[in-house]
């Protein structure tokens, strides 16, 4: 093994070091955290020849590193950004090596709000109930990737080649996002339940880990509610009294009082997460077993 | 609703089962939560990754690749009609709290909404038993129910920002002792030097669920020497 050190000389405010998340602690208010794009992660472990390894979770902010000392290999995928090194272009996912001068530069290319950036060793992280995966709103995990902060990675032996790697050069998105309505969706109105399936919704500015907010027709509920709060997963669309849906996402809040009208179903989550703000999606209804049956199909 | 409409067991997404138990909190309620909480740690389900208790339901969320939705009703439904597995041996916890004006800043509004003054409210909340219902909203968060009804306010209607981690906050019948930094509608009377998050610990917890809890009244000095590394 031998050892790099990367300076961050730039990294816009939601770039995060993650891992396959950290589930299991639901119970204790801890969501799972991991990836927007849990696909997008794994391809860039699958470039970098890892089978598990932290990433680094870069946003639309983007992020800017130069090599200190040693060299390493990175691997890079999920959305399709615009990468260089040393000021050469590169495919948005891409195999290349940084040796103590090289500078690499991230930011957002043809569509995506998230791309995965791993390096071919060991980077140091800081581990929370044995996962490096950062919960962004407490920090905690391996942690947020600031601008000025360095990074030691202890390089591994093998070798992997640079160049690039095929990536989809449009965003692969359904016609329709599927759901699987409820646990409330019959608090709500005829109306705003015929609205969810039929209207389109256009993602808002207000996005982050913790959920994307969705501006779109008002779904309302047919009557005064008053539920009692209760445990919260991944893709849940919440809504809350006053205001615009939110799909919940890798930082979820662990529990909600107000009704969940539908959840996206996980082989959909991946391409829902790397919508840009302004782009619209549509929805369309499928039952448990159908989604089950997506997920068994990997898509 | 009526009783004989629960259990109900409401598929959410394609990995998790919400097996509702009533529409409302009650004590009685809950106390079958946990039971059905104790009974699945007895009888677990290859392929079943968590299972969560809240105040009226319990989330049990799975591997979509190894169950389907119906494998886990019928599990779910075999362990509702289990009769209770184990006595729980609930803990007792006793949790310091400063309620001077610096670490209490709703206690004024508080006082002038209910009509009672601030020595009134603070002996009221010192005087009743908490149980630990559920965590939620941010990690650590227990949410403790037995706010006396001398002091069951709704929220705010405006949430403060940036709340300090270790806040004693109440509303309705519920109190909790923050563990982050965050914006809060709840009402903030008091600050807590217990650390309800210990991060060196898993589960990163200090409470177990169905566990007891009091307050006991420390004064800025204490707060801030508790606090000390």
């Amino acid at each position: 093994m031998s050892r790099a050190e990367f300076l961050v000389e730039w990294a816009g405010p939601s770039t995060t070091i993650q891992d396959r998340g950290r589930p299991g602690f639901l119970r204790y208010g801890v969501p799972a955290s991991g990836p927007m794009d849990r696909g997008g992660m794994a391809a860039a472990m699958g470039l970098a020849g890892l089978a598990d390894a932290a990433a680094i979770e870069v946003g639309l902010g983007g992020l800017r590193l130069s090599c200190e000392r040693g060299e390493a290999g990175f691997a890079l995928a999920g959305g399709a950004f615009s990468v260089s090194l040393d000021g050469r272009p590169l495919g948005s996912w891409t195999v290349g090596r940084m040796s103590a001068g090289s500078r690499l530069a991230i930011t957002p290319g043809a569509w995506g709000c998230w791309t995965y950036l791993v390096f071919s060793g060991v980077l140091e992280a800081s581990r929370w109930l044995g996962s490096r995966a950062t919960h962004a709103p407490s920090g905690l995990g391996g942690g947020m990737v600031t601008s000025g902060a360095r990074l030691v990675v202890d390089a591994g032996g093998d070798q992997v080649q640079p160049g690039d790697a095929a990536w989809p050069a449009v965003h692969p998105r359904p016609d329709r996002y599927r759901l699987v309505l409820g646990p409330q969706d019959q608090v709500f109105t005829p109306l705003a339940r015929e609205a969810l399936l039929t209207e389109p919704f256009a993602i808002s500015r207000r996005f982050d880990r913790m959920g994307i907010a969705l501006e779109g027709p008002r779904l309302d509920i047919a009557g005064p509610l008053d539920m009692p709060s209760e445990p919260i997963v991944r893709g849940a669309i919440q809504v809350p009294g006053q205001g615009d849906p939110v799909v919940l996402m890798a930082d979820h809040q662990p529990t909600g009082g107000y009704p969940k009208i539908a959840t996206l179903i996980g082989a959909d989550q991946d391409s829902f997460a790397q919508l840009r703000p302004g782009d619209i999606a549509r929805f369309r209804a499928v039952s448990a077993d159908e989604a089950v049956a997506a997920a068994r199909e990997g898509g | 609703m009526t009783a004989a409409d629960f259990p109900r067991f409401r598929p959410v997404g394609d990995a998790a089962l919400l097996v509702e138990f009533a529409d409302r909190f009650e004590e009685a309620i809950h106390a079958r939560i946990l039971d059905f909480d104790a009974a699945f740690a007895a009888h677990p389900l290859a392929g079943v990754r968590e299972c969560v208790p809240a105040y009226a339901s319990v989330l049990l969320t799975y591997d979509p690749l190894v169950l389907s939705p119906q494998a886990v009703i019928a599990h779910a439904r075999w362990l509702v009609a289990m009769p209770a597995v184990a006595a729980r041996s609930p803990a007792a916890h006793r949790i310091r709290v400063c309620y001077e004006p610096a670490f209490a800043p709703d206690l004024p509004e508080l006082a002038e909404r209910l009509g009672l003054d601030p020595e009134t409210i603070i002996d009221h909340h010192l005087a009743a038993s908490y149980r630990v219902v559920a965590f939620g909203f941010a990690p650590g968060y227990a949410y403790l129910h037995g706010t006396p009804e001398a002091l069951r306010l709704p929220r705010k209607p405006a949430a403060r920002r940036n709340v300090p981690a270790g806040s004693v906050i109440i509303a309705g019948s519920q109190c909790l002792v923050t563990t982050l930094t965050m914006p809060t509608g709840w009402w903030v009377i008091g600050a807590s030097p217990e650390a309800l998050l210990p991060l060196d610990r898993d589960p990163p917890v200090l409470f177990g669920l169905g566990d007891s809890v009091r307050f006991a009244r420390i004064d800025a000095a204490m707060l801030v020497a508790a606090r000390a590394p």
